[in-house]
């Protein structure tokens, strides 16, 4: 068996008598980077801690490159050593960026010539060489945020943690960290872990997410596997599938079944027998409008009226109501050319492989 | 009035010509309470980070009697000396009592709590997130207690000052351990409070006024330090 990089066997913790983290059982492998993503307070930062060996767990073991690291003063300070942690609102040491920047190697005892030459290739990296000198109080938290990074890389860390990196900051500054950060997981060889509440940050720099909700991890895959084939509804509603329809399969021919939502009939790929109790899960950018009958090979074209619609961002939120509620998104452009208006009869089309149908447990 | 007017011209004339027995007075009263002073802050520097560092039962109730004792009276600590160095006391034997020594020991005793803490209040000022950054960055305990007092250092200052400042005002302690024994065990509080039951206002208010004067600079720096 092959150890990874970073493990956790049952893990929990606890503040007082609140469970923050729940049996976790995670692996991190070599190399590999990994968001964590969950709501606020899902205990996210709270395993970035116990995996940084900041706190330890009040239950189950902890192994970082084969060795347990749950406990024992020298042995979690050598392994902290070969990590550094970019916290959520990060704090600069009331001294220049520079020495800000050299900490982490000076307390490693690393040669002068190296302490320096390693700094400035950190604020290279990070595109702050002229602020060296700058007293790193006296920065923006754009800047400030830079500044971290800056000095967890300089000790050229195993494993980076990162939590929430852009969470605190304007559009233009988060850009320019997620470049910062898509420029070092894409360059070097770190193992990244880093928690976001973003989901398409997740999915633009890891290559695997895990999803956390309440204190436990639901489930782990790549972004395509979580974002398509999440395996409950909690981490539906997490990575935005609008729709998720509670129904009973009422027939089937080969793989093809029909779901009776109660008020209609999906049409889906699924594996569950006549009469099991399932959720339907539709992305609402998987449904298509149309404002006549749709002859296309789609399975699922419903008649609906539109009873909200409300702009997000770029694109305009449609509701319509088909028997059964059902969320689409459209571009602006559609929706001026469609002239969707509230009260409008509409018809919306999906693709029956568009259909993620998982077990209904209650 | 015109009486305490002459008392006033006499005395600046006193600290102006730097009278010997003014200077002698001012000079030992310095050197006992920066001495009472240092060691005090060699003993509560480290056991403030002990203290502040470390988690234990008992350390909350630890922290709110070192408070209690920031008001500790002069006299209570007087006696408190005087009867263990005291011939009959149980360290009679040293044959301290009456010297400036004791007078050290006495001040150290005085001013430990408030430098204490203080210097726990400063450390437990300092961003949770300093020392975890600290910590995440590979420092071990000591260089995370380093620069843990590095970011407290203006509030752990202030509290060495306020140690000293505490040291040399005082009077009960001095006058009861030392016993105000000219060019020996006399300081500037001492003499004020001798030389004012004797009606010698002049040397009490040159005195006074260094006394006040030292009081300012003390108060300046801090300022100083807290505006930072």
């Amino acid at each position: 068996m092959s150890m990874a990089l970073i493990e956790t066997v049952n893990i929990t913790q606890k503040y007082g008598r609140q469970e923050i983290i729940k049996n976790i059982n995670l692996k991190v492998d070599q190399g590999q980077v990994l968001a964590l993503i969950g709501p606020t307070g899902a205990g996210k930062t709270t395993l970035l801690r116990l995996l940084d060996l900041l706190e330890a767990p009040a239950s189950g073991s902890i192994f970082f490159d084969g060795t347990e690291v749950t406990s024992g003063k020298r042995l979690r300070l050598q392994a902290r050593r070969r990590m550094s942690f970019v916290l959520q609102k990060p704090v600069v040491f009331n001294m220049s960026v520079a020495d800000n920047i050299a900490c982490g190697l000076k307390w490693r005892k690393e040669k002068e010539a190296t302490v320096s030459q390693r700094v400035n290739s950190a604020l290279e990296l990070v595109g702050m060489t002229e602020y060296s000198s700058r007293n790193a109080r006296t920065l923006s938290g754009g800047e400030t945020q830079l500044v971290a990074i800056a000095r967890a890389l300089a000790i050229a860390p195993e494993v980076l943690f990162l939590d929430e990196p852009t969470a605190n900051l304007d559009p233009v500054s988060a850009a320019r960290i997620e470049e910062v950060l898509a420029h070092i997981i894409g360059g070097q060889k770190t193992t990244v872990v880093m928690a976001t509440h973003d989901m398409s940050q997740g999915q633009r720099l890891a290559g695997r997410i895990g999803v956390i909700i309440n204190g436990e991890l639901l489930q782990t895959g790549s972004p395509s596997d979580i974002f398509s084939t999440p395996r409950d509804t909690r981490v539906a509603e997490l990575v935005g599938v609008g729709n998720i329809l509670s129904g009973v399969i009422a027939s089937r021919d080969n793989e093809l079944v029909g779901i009776d939502v109660g008020g209609g009939l999906i049409q889906a790929i699924s594996e569950h027998g006549i009469g099991a109790e399932v959720h339907a899960l539709i992305r609402p950018e998987d449904v298509t409008l149309a404002l006549h009958k749709d002859t296309s090979s789609a399975r699922n074209t419903f008649e609906g009226i539109i009873t909200r619609i409300s702009p997000v961002g770029a694109l305009v939120r449609v509701e319509l109501d088909c028997g059964f509620p059902l969320l689409t998104v459209v571009t602006r452009q559609s929706a001026r050319d469609l002239n969707l208006e509230a009260d409008n009869r509409v018809y919306a089309t999906f693709k029956a492989t568009a259909v993620h149908v998982i077990k209904r447990w209650n | 009035m015109t009486e305490i007017w002459q008392g006033l011209v006499t005395a600046v004339k006193l600290i102006i010509s730097l009278d010997p027995e003014v200077m002698q007075i001012a000079g030992r009263s310095l050197a006992i309470s920066a001495s009472s002073s240092a060691i005090a802050a060699l003993l509560c520097l480290p056991l403030g980070a002990v203290i502040h560092f470390n988690r234990f039962p008992g350390k909350r109730t630890l922290i709110n009697i070192t408070q209690t004792l920031f008001s500790l009276p002069t006299v209570a600590v007087g006696l408190f000396v005087f009867v263990i160095f005291s011939s009959a006391g149980p360290l009679g034997g040293f044959g301290i009592l009456f010297s400036p020594t004791v007078m050290i020991v006495g001040q150290v005793v005085l001013i430990t709590p408030l430098m204490l803490g203080l210097i726990i209040s400063a450390l437990s000022a300092t961003d949770k997130a300093i020392t975890d950054t600290a910590v995440s960055l590979g420092a071990s305990g000591f260089q995370m207690s380093m620069v843990t007092f590095r970011e407290a250092r203006f509030g752990v200052l202030a509290g060495l000052i306020m140690g000293f400042g505490r040291a040399i005002s005082e009077v009960g302690l001095s006058l009861m351990v030392g016993g105000n024994i000219r060019g020996f065990t006399r300081t500037i509080t001492t003499a004020i409070s001798l030389e004012t039951s004797k009606g010698d206002l002049e040397l009490a208010l040159a005195l006074g006024i260094i006394l006040i004067f030292i009081a300012l600079v003390i108060n300046i720096g801090l300022n100083r330090i807290q505006q930072r």
